[in-house]
């Protein structure tokens, strides 16, 4: 996942050209514990950086997901809609959110990597 | 104000809880296994619950203080038996109830269970009532609970002689030459047991159940346990303005004091005969999504008819479940209601409750 890369409300992107892939990160999968629900952005909407995109619930309580990107939302991925525990199972992975035609790539570098999220991760929970 | 700590604290620590404040108290929400795992061990073997922040009151017992206790609770004491226990509420002059709480009837004494939150106020109150200035919580008492299936083998084992106690009865047992007292009862809608032992014998007495086999759990699954078992929480289900009437706890009213005189007595017989005009009901959402409390509920004419008053994720009914106040005229089973759920109407359908059906052993009147 060298090329992904992380907000502060811990979602992750990563860029397959023009479409950017974005799901939350392990670490906010931790802090929220069991997710139950979760809602997605629909497909062909358009969506503004650090603007709401979705939604999780755990057991505790729920916590909107953010989009680190601008841009037209073109696929959603329906599986972790129907189970939510999938986002907990494979949060990096398979249990991504959604797929941005991004608006403008120079978004991206206001965004963390890997080792800047890992420390910003830490420091914030500690 | 300090933080308050169990005698089980440095135990759940050990177990990785997450910590939460709770009450005053710094409880564990969750272990390392999380509240799904946590729930799911509960109904299909065994948990461990510490409760001892909830309030053990000891009154001394008499026929007079029976008569002053009948003033303040809706239940008939003077046929509770030796050892029994039963639900009650320590009642508000509007009908309303300050507490919920089990009071078992000791040999020598009434022990009574108070909420963690309201223990204190409780106090104040039954010591003003019984005009007994010297009434105490016992903190030198942890309170236990283990529920699930497999928690009679469990608790046999370390126990013995344990399972013989039927639902809502009680006896003193003995655990390394200590006194302790269980009773057969929970609020998990699962068969168990609740052990009221000396603080110093706290941690090695679960340390034993969790050696033969039982599991700590935290507040997050005594959550959803009990919500899937439509068991009220105070504060949220229940309060100060809620009436047993109106709250579908009516049941928990002795028959034989209904015309009774107790503090909120005219109120709760008034209720009785002409009806109430909002009642708690178990709603089910159409879709998985969460109807947390305070979530507005509409009729289909998009008048608005109640609110919820806890939500959740229900693990073993694999759905989202809630409870809540709605006007009487829509209170009946699969009644079409929407809830408004960040701006959105989600259909969900009033339903009978539990959610999950219960497995407590027979041998009175289930809760």
């Amino acid at each position: 996942m060298s090329n992904t890369k992380f907000s502060k409300e811990h979602e992750w992107i990563t860029l397959d050209g023009e479409v950017g892939t974005i799901g939350i990160t392990k670490h906010a999968t931790e802090m929220l514990g069991d997710i139950v629900f979760a809602e997605l952005p629909e497909k062909g909407s358009n969506v503004e950086k650090d603007g709401t995109a979705g939604v999780v619930e755990s057991t505790k309580a729920a916590s909107d997901v953010y989009t680190p990107v601008s841009g037209e939302v073109v696929e959603i991925n329906q599986s972790i809609v129907d189970d939510p525990s999938k986002i907990n199972a494979d949060p990096e992975g398979g249990a991504w959110f959604f797929k941005l035609k991004l608006k403008d790539k120079s978004e991206l570098d206001t965004l963390m990597n890997k080792e800047e999220y890992d420390k910003f991760a830490k420091e914030t929970s500690a | 104000m300090n933080i308050k700590k169990t005698a089980l604290y440095e135990l759940h620590k050990k177990h990785n809880a997450k910590f939460v404040e709770f009450a005053g108290y710094s409880m564990p929400i969750q272990y390392s296994e999380g509240i799904v795992k946590e729930h799911n061990i509960t109904r299909n073997k065994s948990g461990i619950f510490d409760v001892s922040h909830m309030g053990q009151l000891f009154i001394k017992y008499s026929n007079e203080i029976t008569d002053k206790l009948q003033k303040i609770l809706p239940t008939d004491l003077k046929n509770l038996k030796i050892n029994q226990s039963k639900y009650s509420f320590l009642m508000k002059e509007n009908g309303g109830i300050y507490d919920d709480l089990i009071i078992t009837r000791k040999k020598d004494q009434y022990m009574i269970i108070l909420n963690a939150a309201c223990k204190q106020n409780d106090l104040q109150i039954i010591k003003n009532k019984l005009n007994d200035q010297n009434l105490d919580i016992k903190n030198n008492l942890s309170l236990v609970a283990i529920q699930g299936p497999e928690s009679k083998t469990i608790l046999e084992n370390v126990v013995s002689n344990v399972s013989k106690l039927k639902f809502m009865n009680g006896e003193n047992f003995s655990f390394k030459n200590n006194e302790i007292y269980i009773t057969r009862s929970g609020y998990t809608g699962e068969d168990g047991f609740e052990i009221s032992l000396p603080n110093k014998v706290a941690i090695s007495f679960v340390e034993e159940l969790i050696s033969k086999g039982s599991t700590l759990i935290g507040l997050g699954a005594r959550d959803t346990l009990r919500l899937e078992a439509g068991l009220c929480l105070y504060g949220h289900d229940i309060n100060e303005n809620t009436s047993p009437v109106e709250a579908n706890l009516k049941w928990a009213i002795s028959k034989n004091r209904i015309n009774d005189n107790f503090i909120g007595s005219h109120q709760i017989k008034k209720q009785i005969e002409e009806g109430v005009s909002k009642l708690r009901v178990g709603i089910k959402p159409e879709t998985r999504v969460i109807a947390r409390e305070s979530t507005k509920i509409f009729d289909e004419k998009d008048n608005e008819i109640g609110k919820v008053t806890s939500g959740t994720f229900g693990p073993s009914v694999n759905a989202s479940i809630a409870m809540g106040y709605i006007s009487n005229s829509h209170s009946k089973t699969d009644t079409k209601v929407y809830l408004e759920v960040r701006g959105k109407k989600v259909p969900a359908n009033i339903c009978d409750l539990p959610f999950y059906k219960k497995s407590y052993v027979k041998g009175e009147a289930n809760v």
